[in-house]
């Protein structure tokens, strides 16, 4: 009985709370929600004209905008947009935060709602949603990043991250002394299995007799699972670790701190998404070997600015690799680096670019293309 | 007792209040317009009729983990595992939808089965282990959880899928999705579940209230030892009380796999279905009529402050932290209330 | 007159209760005054007022001679008024030195200095004859030992006023004798003592002086040289009380119960029931008389299907009943009146109409098909509740609210109301006060007057003595003598529970 009460409690303070405030917010609120599909077909067909009207929001996973890695590039990429076009945060371009799994439908139909013109989903878990709230709203334009989304009015945008980990597989094999590298992956899913893939058909084209030990933590946010890994992988002689991991590999780095701390000199991470140079610094050594980059906000601009001057790929599969600075390796460590590396990363980045190299993007596709070697 | 009535009114409303106010004033304090941040969850929640919509989609889920939860805590063991039993419950629902062809009506009520059983099942190791061995329930709990994540992750990946991180979706005969309600209320994620859940609420608010073996349950629960006295089986009650519990978790599980997802994919953490529900069922007093309002507030909460980053500019952070301010309060006034009946029954 | 405590018409209010009313307690330097009172008198209530736990409405409170305010505990004991409840506050696993220092530790450098803290309190042990071994863990020492660790504490922080609440009732006699000799020793060196207690022998035995309330009300203070125990009692519960039971000679019958050989082991496996040999007849009451600890739980658990036993056989009217499931002894005709009715006797949080069906909830007419039906169980509770006068609001009562003697009573009520072939009693009258003590005891002796056999267990000499037809003295997991209690007496039956087997009666 009493619980009865309690919630009667709160839907009544609650209500009190909107009494004061009815007239003004809630009269606003009430109608944009209910009818006004409608006016947002017309808004999105002319809108492309003219650019101050345009609006662009994203749903973020639950990493977050401030994950260091791709939610908050492409957060960066909508902001840089947004400068660039004069709009102003929360009118002309958003970001909604989801808590979980549960959250993305939610958040994708709620910026809907607010008659965004274009509304990006960050990340392949997003995948399933996006693709029903486009097929629901056919009149907003949605945007997949990292994954392949159904429907005339999404664009995919995906990357050749396979491309890039092959760079990355490279500069591994040519900076390691005990010829034997490690991959820590985050989730053993088809889009990191692009990484691994990758990055091993590079490695083994330097050195086809080198050792590559595959861990994944199953988890893009544990970092003490990431050192663990870590910490194996090098006690059994392992020098250099590619993560493909987002926070996991926060793990990777510390630990690889840690032992450059004990005296150890040759360790090293090979870090993703971003130019994860800052997360390698300790004293005046740097872990970071290099980064494969991923220029996430690259792409949400650019998308962005298509759809804006309504150009929009709909339908479209959109895909950044190295021929267009879209994915690439990072150069800040040049000390690490080394004239070496560096101009064997450029041969093979030609070579890719050029269509000599096929990289594989799958397990089955790199064990065909290691056997070819 | 009349005091006492006044006291179970006063104190949940001002627990709420104060609740509010402290997030209220969190809010003012870091520059924020608390009118509108609440008005912007008022509007999340139920402002029109996609958001109520998923606001009941978000609380059933709830009221079933809650369920399990409570019906456990009633025979004296804190169930951590309601979160493994939920994604158990969650895969064999996915499994049976997908797998099978089988009618309407039959195809669903057979996967919900499926989830309640793969529940149990996931409830019976710890509730066996501590009935025959002393093992306590919480650590065997905490540990089945990890195995039922990456079990199912395994499963999913292997077994269901080749290679893939999601399976299909569940055969519409699977389906908990109701078209009409979700027409109505424009294409939110509503289904049948919560009459499943609000079903399993009279279930059990009848087996514990009404039958022998409910008031053996809460007698274990009560006094283990005054229960062997008058000749219950206490062993036995925890493990039937176990299996139970996970049964109403199996089938949270079902509502995420029939109804909102309507797939199972791998997931790199836990759905937190679970976890929450140990705090709905907190907050519900471990009844079943407390756990479905407790849920609804949790569900509320949950959905609403999607809209205050956006609606009313409050940053996740804050409102993460105005969410559990409210919770703490609520959670508190039932603390307020317990210490204050256990000091005025001292004082006699 | 010097008086070290006054407190002068004390008047305490609880919600919807008067709980001390006009209440005026002096106690003088030196003496041993008893608090009498039955159980909810308010005799409690006083002493927290005293201790600074609750704030009196009326009426002041001197020590020597000045009037002072006593807010807190603290302020108690800065004034020289220490406490011993009745439950013990003791951390288990901390030995005695660090429990008694427990927030007054005196510290080195900032650390703990426990080895002087030890000297000292085995010096202070030493000093009264209380014999506590300061590095011990209170796990391992007896509830006796724990009772001296908490008088040792109030003497640490400098008590001169000690009030020892009901300190008897948890011990054996053997410690009770020692208790006595301890609180001799301690008025001795000055300090002064109030004993909360509803035991008359003992008031009689140590005390000066002895203020009685009843029902909150001050009823006076006698000097103990000057009354006897049947004016106190009847000055206590305000009527005339009867102390011998009135019990006519039973008429035992042929054999109920029959033991032989039993062996059963405590749960580390300590064999406690070294192979028992006893019988029960019919129309009797059979006292175990022994100190605690001699194998009567394990026995009485063993007999009522609670323990396994490890060998040899029970049979009840010529049926085997050894080593069945608790429910199965129940339905075999055995009843049981549990030795710690908060831990086995009871679901103290469930309504004690509930509570009265614990033994057959599962049957006809209080559940059908695995439906309860409650408008039955609280039918027959209401009659139950009427024919043993148990003292509640309502049958929906929670068992918590009731008191001892009222909870022992809805116990009884539902055990003998199955008409058991035996009635297994263990300390039925434990922590009771005479009024709940007579009505047990003449429900024991109604029973065996319906020539049920009635089992009873007790520490307390005394109920043995009154209630027995005969008496079997258990020492050491044996029955190492039977004898009558008309024939026998204190002297003789002490000595026997102390494993001396008497010369005339001998047997294994």
């Amino acid at each position: 009985m009493r619980r009865v009460l309690f919630l009667l409690t709160l839907v009544l303070t609650l209500g009190i709370f909107l009494a004061a405030c009815g007239s003004s917010d809630e009269g606003g609120d009430s109608e944009d929600s209910g009818g006004d599909t409608g006016s947002q077909e017309e808004g999105s067909g002319s809108e492309g004209e003219s650019g101050g009207d345009f609006s662009v929001a994203m749903v973020t996973d639950t990493g977050g905008v401030d994950d260091k890695s791709f939610n908050q590039s492409a957060w960066e990429g909508l902001q840089a947009f947004g400068e660039a076009q004069g709009l102003e945060e929360g009118e002309g371009f958003d970001y909604a935060q989801s808590e979980s799994d549960a959250d993305y439908t939610t958040n994708l139909n709620r910026l809907v709602r607010e008659e965004y013109d274009l509304i990006f989903g960050i990340g392949f878990l997003l995948q399933p949603d996006v693709e029903k709230v486009a097929s629901q709203f056919p009149e907003t334009n949605f945007a997949l990043v990292d994954a392949v989304a159904e429907g005339d009015n999404v664009a995919s945008i995906t990357f050749k991250e396979h491309q890039g980990s092959f760079l990355a597989g490279v500069a591994a094999a040519h900076k390691t002394q005990s010829n034997h590298i490690g991959f820590v992956g985050g989730v053993d899913s088809e889009l990191i299995n692009k990484f691994e893939s990758g990055f091993r058909a590079g490695a083994k084209t330097v050195n086809p007799d080198i050792q590559i030990d595959v861990q994944y933590a199953e988890s893009f946010n544990s970092a003490d699972q990431g050192k663990l890994i870590a910490s194996n992988m090098y006690s059994q002689g392992a020098d250099v670790i590619y993560h493909a991991a987002g926070g996991t590999g926060n793990g990777v780095f510390s630990e690889a701190k840690d032992r450059v701390r004990g005296g150890e000199e040759e360790v090293w991470v090979i870090g993703v998404d971003r130019d994860q140079h800052d997360e390698g610094q300790i004293n005046d050594q740097n872990v970071a070997l290099t980064s494969m980059v991923k220029r996430v906000d690259i792409a949400v601009q650019d998308v962005s600015t298509q759809a804006m001057e309504g150009e929009f790929p709909g339908g479209e599969v959109v895909e950044y690799g190295l021929e267009d600075d879209g994915v690439s390796l990072a150069r800040t460590n040049e000390e690490a680096l080394g004239d070496e590396i560096i101009s064997a990363i450029e041969e093979w980045k030609q070579k890719i670019i050029d269509g000599e190299v096929e990289v594989p993007q799958t397990r089955e596709g790199a064990e065909e293309y290691i056997s070819s070697l | 007792m009349f005091s006492n009535r006044t006291f179970n009114i006063v104190v949940p409303l001002i627990s709420v209040v104060l609740g509010l106010l402290a997030g209220a004033l969190i809010m003012l304090a870091f520059g924020y317009n608390p009118v509108a941040g609440y008005a912007a969850m008022w509007n999340g929640a139920f402002g029109d009729a996609y958001f109520l919509g998923e606001t009941v989609r978000q609380v059933t889920p709830y009221v079933l983990s809650g369920l399990a939860v409570a019906f456990a805590m009633r025979a004296g063991l804190l169930n951590i595992g309601v979160e493994g039993q939920v994604i158990v419950g969650w895969l064999a629902a996915v499994w049976v939808g997908t797998a099978f062809g089988m009618p309407p009506v039959v195809h669903v009520i057979v996967a919900l089965l499926a989830a309640a059983v793969a529940g149990s099942l996931w409830g019976f190791v710890p509730g066996l282990l501590k009935a025959k061995l002393g093992v306590h329930e919480v650590i065997v709990t905490i540990m089945m959880n990890y195995i039922a994540l990456y079990l199912s992750n395994s499963i999913i990946r292997s077994l269901m899928t080749d290679g893939s991180d999601r399976t299909d979706n569940v055969a519409e005969t699977a389906s908990l999705a109701a078209p009409w309600l979700r027409e109505i209320t424009f294409f939110s994620r509503i289904h049948y579940g919560f009459v499943v859940a609000l079903l399993m609420a009279f279930t059990m608010w009848f087996v514990l209230n009404k039958t022998t073996r409910g008031f053996e349950l809460r007698a274990v629960g009560s006094n283990p030892f005054a229960s062997e006295y008058s000749g219950m089986k206490v062993g036995r009650n925890i493990i039937i009380a176990m299996v139970i519990s996970g049964g109403f978790a199996g089938l949270a599980g079902a509502m995420e796999g029939l109804g909102t997802f309507q797939y199972a994919s791998v997931s790199s953490g836990f759905t937190n279905i679970g976890f929450d529900g140990i705090a709905v069922a907190l907050l519900g007093a471990n009844t079943a009529i407390g756990v479905v309002l407790a849920a609804i507030l949790f569900g509320t909460l949950k959905i609403g402050a999607l809209n205050m980053p956006t609606e009313a500019g409050v940053p996740t952070e804050l409102v993460d932290i105005v969410i559990a301010l409210i919770i703490l309060f609520v959670a508190s006034g039932y603390i307020i209330r317990w210490a204050f009946l256990k000091f005025s029954k001292e004082g006699k | 007159m010097d008086y070290v405590i006054e407190m002068l018409n004390i008047r305490k209010e609880f919600p919807g209760i008067v709980a001390n009313d006009d209440i005026t307690l002096q106690v003088q330097k030196g003496e041993i005054h008893a608090l009498l009172g039955e159980n909810g008198a308010g005799k409690s209530t006083l002493m927290n007022v005293l201790f600074g736990l609750y704030k009196p409405e009326k009426g002041s409170i001197k020590v020597n001679g000045k009037e002072v305010n006593i807010e807190d505990p603290n302020v108690a004991n800065e004034l020289g008024i220490g406490m011993v409840h009745q439950h013990f506050m003791l951390v288990d696993t901390f030995t005695v030195t660090e429990n008694i220092v427990l927030g007054s530790e005196p510290s080195k450098a900032g650390t703990v200095d426990i080895k002087a803290a030890e000297k000292e309190v085995q010096a202070l042990s030493e000093k009264y004859g209380l014999n506590v071994d300061a590095t011990a863990k209170i796990r391992d020492i007896s509830v006796g030992m724990q009772q001296r660790v908490e008088i040792l504490k109030t003497l640490y922080r400098g008590a001169e006023i000690l009030i020892l609440d009901e300190p008897t009732a948890v011990l054996t006699p053997q410690e009770i004798k020692e208790l006595i000799q301890i609180m001799q020793d301690l008025v001795k060196e000055g300090k002064s003592i109030i004993l909360i207690t509803h035991k008359l022998k003992e008031i009689m035995q140590v005390c000066d002086k002895c203020t009685i309330i009843r029902k909150g009300k001050g009823i006076g203070t006698v000097d103990v040289n000057e009354t006897n125990p049947t004016e106190l009692a009847s000055l206590m519960v305000g009527r005339e009380v009867n102390f011998k039971t009135d019990k006519t000679p039973g008429s035992p019958t042929e054999t109920a119960l029959s033991i032989k050989d039993l062996r059963v082991k405590d749960s580390r496996g300590v064999e406690m029931v070294k192979g028992l040999n006893l019988d029960v007849r019919k129309g009797e009451i059979l006292g175990i008389a022994g100190v605690d600890g001699n194998g009567q739980t394990e026995l009485v658990e063993a007999l009522t299907g609670l323990k396994k036993s490890s060998s040899g056989q029970v049979s009840l009217n010529n049926n085997s009943i050894y080593n069945l499931e608790p429910r199965k002894v129940t339905e075999a005709g055995v009843a049981h009146i549990p030795q710690d009715r908060h831990k086995h006797g009871l679901l103290l949080d469930f309504p004690i109409g509930e509570n009265m069906v614990l033994q057959n909830y599962y049957m006809e007419p209080n559940s059908k098909n695995g439906i309860l039906n409650f408008k039955k169980i609280y039918e027959k509770a209401r009659s139950l509740i009427k024919e043993y006068d148990v003292r509640t609001p309502d049958e929906y009562t929670k068992a918590r609210a009731l008191s001892g003697g009222n909870q022992q009573k809805a116990i009884i009520a539902r055990e003998v109301d199955r008409s058991p072939d035996l009635l297994i009693a263990a300390q039925p009258t434990r922590g009771l006060d005479v009024g709940a003590i007579e009505f047990i005891h003449s429900k024991l002796i109604e029973e065996r007057d319906k020539q049920r056999a009635v089992l009873l267990v007790s520490f307390e000499l005394d109920e043995i003595m009154n209630v027995s037809d005969r008496i079997a003295v258990m020492f050491d997991g044996q029955i190492i003598a039977e004898v009558k209690p008309e024939e026998t007496d204190e002297q003789e039956l002490g000595l026997l529970m102390a494993g001396r087997k008497s010369e005339k009666r001998g047997e294994a």
